[in-house]
């Protein structure tokens, strides 16, 4: 993979001093991700990143579902864009990919339509006396990981590599659909073949698996999903990919969207459920990850400080082949030290 | 005796330059590679007649031993100022040269099939161009990425061509035919093998070409599909896979193939666009502009300087022949013309 030609297309991404906003959905889902992301910035990257507790939902998922009209996201977003403001910072990272498709799609719009941005000025003025100024720069932290991605594999204990075998190990990537489908240009390698990740994959170690239906759905896809008779339909794409992978048994598959992440993760439940199919060789199924996880893994952070126990498909078999160490007992900690109940076992999918 | 200066030794600038030859003019033909007719030497058979491209290329290559021609090959014009009463001409080393009229026949190129990624040209083995198909037809060694002989081959019509994504709106015309007589290649030379064509829609306007079209699908068991390919991926086993949609039928469509041919498209030729550029007659595309397509179409508006071929828009090559004799009578109006004057 490496040289090929689309990982010629890039894009700005700033250097230092960021303003960033979680996402409504990812805490629950990936628990560990955000504080991840925010530890190797200052921690292992010594730059400067500001998370402000007043910040608020973008209305990603109702705008895309008709539910929020249009003028009502871009005066939130415009409130979110004030908090920036008020902070002094220029530079947006938005932590859910959906976010950063609405902010691009905004700030676009807004640059095409100007008398929208008075109207939206006006509309967050009268609403709660704020202004605000455009980003320079808006970039989604997978962008920043992978601006980074020397500077952190330079820091990392661990390389995606089969310790057994001694050989990559094989990476499955998918990117969410809002990080380049909407603005092509906005994502690092474009629609097509983004390199985003696959730039992280190679940096560190691994190989990425281009496999039939890469480009396809993850089995979100929003109405797929949020409609409930339309749900065979999300599981079905899910499948899809799914089987379109397996012949190249891949050690892991990494997503930038908590969506991507999430439906691959559990619709993996479901298909052993329903089908009694798994996607591995063993029928653990195959690890899901973000791309924070898969960086602070590699760093050395505790795979249960990450939030690997919340995943569907357990991450053990993954650790023990890149020759993470990890602690069973403390798998169902809690921050304050009491071991919880751990969960039920699926029939037919193994832990 | 008059000088004509001529840039590009594809059919039509040895056609033009034969031409003049004949009727006394002093011709000095110019080509950049060090070869002529390159974009003949890469065919196999040419439509609708099956005709050997390497014939096509011999007749015209023997043109050029006419007395009056002089051919210089290697040489890359880049530049050309019009002088009051002639033109000089400037090559990429700096040298000039002086004649009195010049024929730009700087030809077509085609479009870099990398442009359309979807389609994984460069990517996946079994992505290929009709050029590298011309070639195998020509060494008779069709192939899959395994090196294995094909079941299946699917030809893709309209790569780069009435495509606004990738900026050429305008139909290439020789593509439709070009891809119904590589795929009865394919069938003769890789009996059992399935060939089809996706296409938008097919123009068969040439003489000949409604009849091959029929041949092809009632001798070969060709199968045309109204509808494009939306994207193409590698399986595991080295094949490609395909995603599109039968128009027709009004119904998604996926399928595995052993080889994608990507019909492309032709584009003005870098020669073409930079002396468009320079002589201020680049029209759409990069293509050159001249007076008017009825009446006026070799000449650019501009004294002494013609267009003739390709470098105006896609043609056949018996198009760009006949065209060339055209440009070479208005040529010779013109150095009629002047020399009254003079």
């Amino acid at each position: 993979m490496a040289n090929r030609f689309w990982n010629e297309y890039q894009k700005a991404i700033a250097d230092d001093h960021f303003f960033y906003e979680r996402s409504c959905i990812r805490q629950t889902f990936f628990p560990g991700s955000e504080t991840a992301f925010l530890r190797m910035l200052r921690e292992e990257l010594n730059k400067d990143i500001f998370d402000d507790f007043r910040q608020h939902t973008c209305t990603g998922i109702g705008y895309h579902t008709d539910v929020v009209p249009l003028e009502t996201t871009m005066t939130v977003v415009a409130r979110l864009f004030s908090l920036m403001t008020e902070h002094g910072y220029e530079n947006y990272v938005p932590s859910c990919v959906t976010s950063f498709g609405v902010f691009t799609e905004m700030v676009h719009m807004w640059q095409e339509h100007p008398e929208l941005l008075e109207k939206t000025r006006e509309n967050l003025y009268k609403a709660c006396k704020r202004e605000f100024n455009i980003p320079k720069n808006i970039a989604h932290p997978s962008d920043v990981i992978y601006h980074f991605r020397n500077e952190l594999a330079a820091k990392m204990k661990y390389r995606l590599v089969n310790r057994f075998t001694g050989k990559p190990l094989k990476v499955v990537e998918h990117i969410g659909c809002h990080y380049a489908k909407i603005f092509p240009d906005k994502g690092v390698g474009k629609a097509e073949f983004p390199y985003v990740l696959a730039g992280m994959i190679e940096a560190w170690g691994g190989e990425v698996v281009d496999y039939p239906e890469r480009r396809h759905c993850c089995g979100f896809g929003f109405r797929q999903y949020l409609v409930q008779e339309n749900r065979g339909y999300s599981v079905s794409n899910t499948k899809k990919k799914l089987e379109s992978m397996e012949p190249y048994e891949p050690d892991f598959i990494v997503s930038n969207c908590p969506g991507c992440s999430m439906f691959l993760d559990r619709w993996q439940y479901t298909i052993a459920e329903l089908e009694h199919k798994t996607y591995d060789r063993e029928g653990y199924g195959i690890p899901v990850l973000t791309y924070e996880e898969m960086a602070g893994l590699l760093l050395g952070y505790d795979p249960w400080e990450l939030g690997l126990q919340i995943h569907q498909v357990q991450a053990e078999r993954l650790l023990d082949k890149i020759g993470i160490p990890y602690n069973p007992k403390d798998k169902y900690k809690s921050a304050d030290g009491k071991i919880l109940r751990a969960p039920e076992k699926p029939e037919n999918l193994l832990v | 005796m008059k000088k004509v200066s001529i840039i590009g030794a594809g059919p039509a600038g040895i056609e033009a330059a034969s031409v003049l030859a004949k009727q006394g003019v002093q011709v000095m033909l110019f080509e950049k590679s060090e070869t002529p007719l390159k974009n003949i030497q890469d065919k196999a058979f040419l439509f609708p007649n099956f005709q050997a491209a390497q014939e096509i290329a011999d007749d015209l290559s023997g043109k050029l031993l006419a007395d009056g021609i002089t051919s210089a090959f290697g040489v890359d014009i880049t530049d050309l100022k019009w002088q009051g009463t002639e033109w000089k001409l400037i090559d990429s080393k700096g040298q000039t040269y002086v004649s009195d009229a010049v024929l730009i026949a700087t030809g077509y190129q085609v479009f870099d099939a990398h442009r359309k990624e979807e389609l994984g040209y460069g990517i996946y083995k079994g992505v290929i161009t009709s050029l590298d198909m011309e070639q195998m037809i020509k060494h008779g060694k069709i192939v899959n990425a395994n090196g294995d002989q094909p079941k299946r081959v699917t030809f893709l019509q309209c790569v780069g061509s009435r495509d606004e994504k990738s900026g050429n709106n305008y139909c290439s015309k020789l593509c439709c035919v070009t891809a119904v007589k590589q795929a009865i290649e394919v069938v003769k030379q890789v009996p059992g093998c399935e060939a089809s064509v996706f296409y938008m829609d097919l123009r068969m306007w040439g003489q000949g070409f409604e009849e091959m079209y029929r041949m092809a699908q009632e001798k070969y068991g060709v199968s045309f599909v109204r509808g494009r390919i939306s994207e193409a991926a590698a399986t595991f086993d080295g094949r490609v896979q395909l995603k599109s949609e039968d128009t027709l039928m009004g119904l998604p469509l996926k399928m595995t193939t052993d080889l994608l041919v990507l019909m492309v498209g032709m584009e003005a030729s870098c020669g073409t666009k930079a002396l468009g550029k320079v002589c201020d007659i680049s029209g759409e595309y990069g293509f050159l502009r001249t007076v008017t397509p009825h009446l006026y179409d070799n000449e650019t508006g501009r004294p002494g300087l013609f267009a003739a071929g390709t470098c105006k828009r896609p043609m056949t090559i018996w198009d760009s022949v006949n065209d060339a004799r055209s440009a070479a009578l208005a040529i010779k109006d013109y150095l009629d013309t002047i020399r009254i004057e003079n």
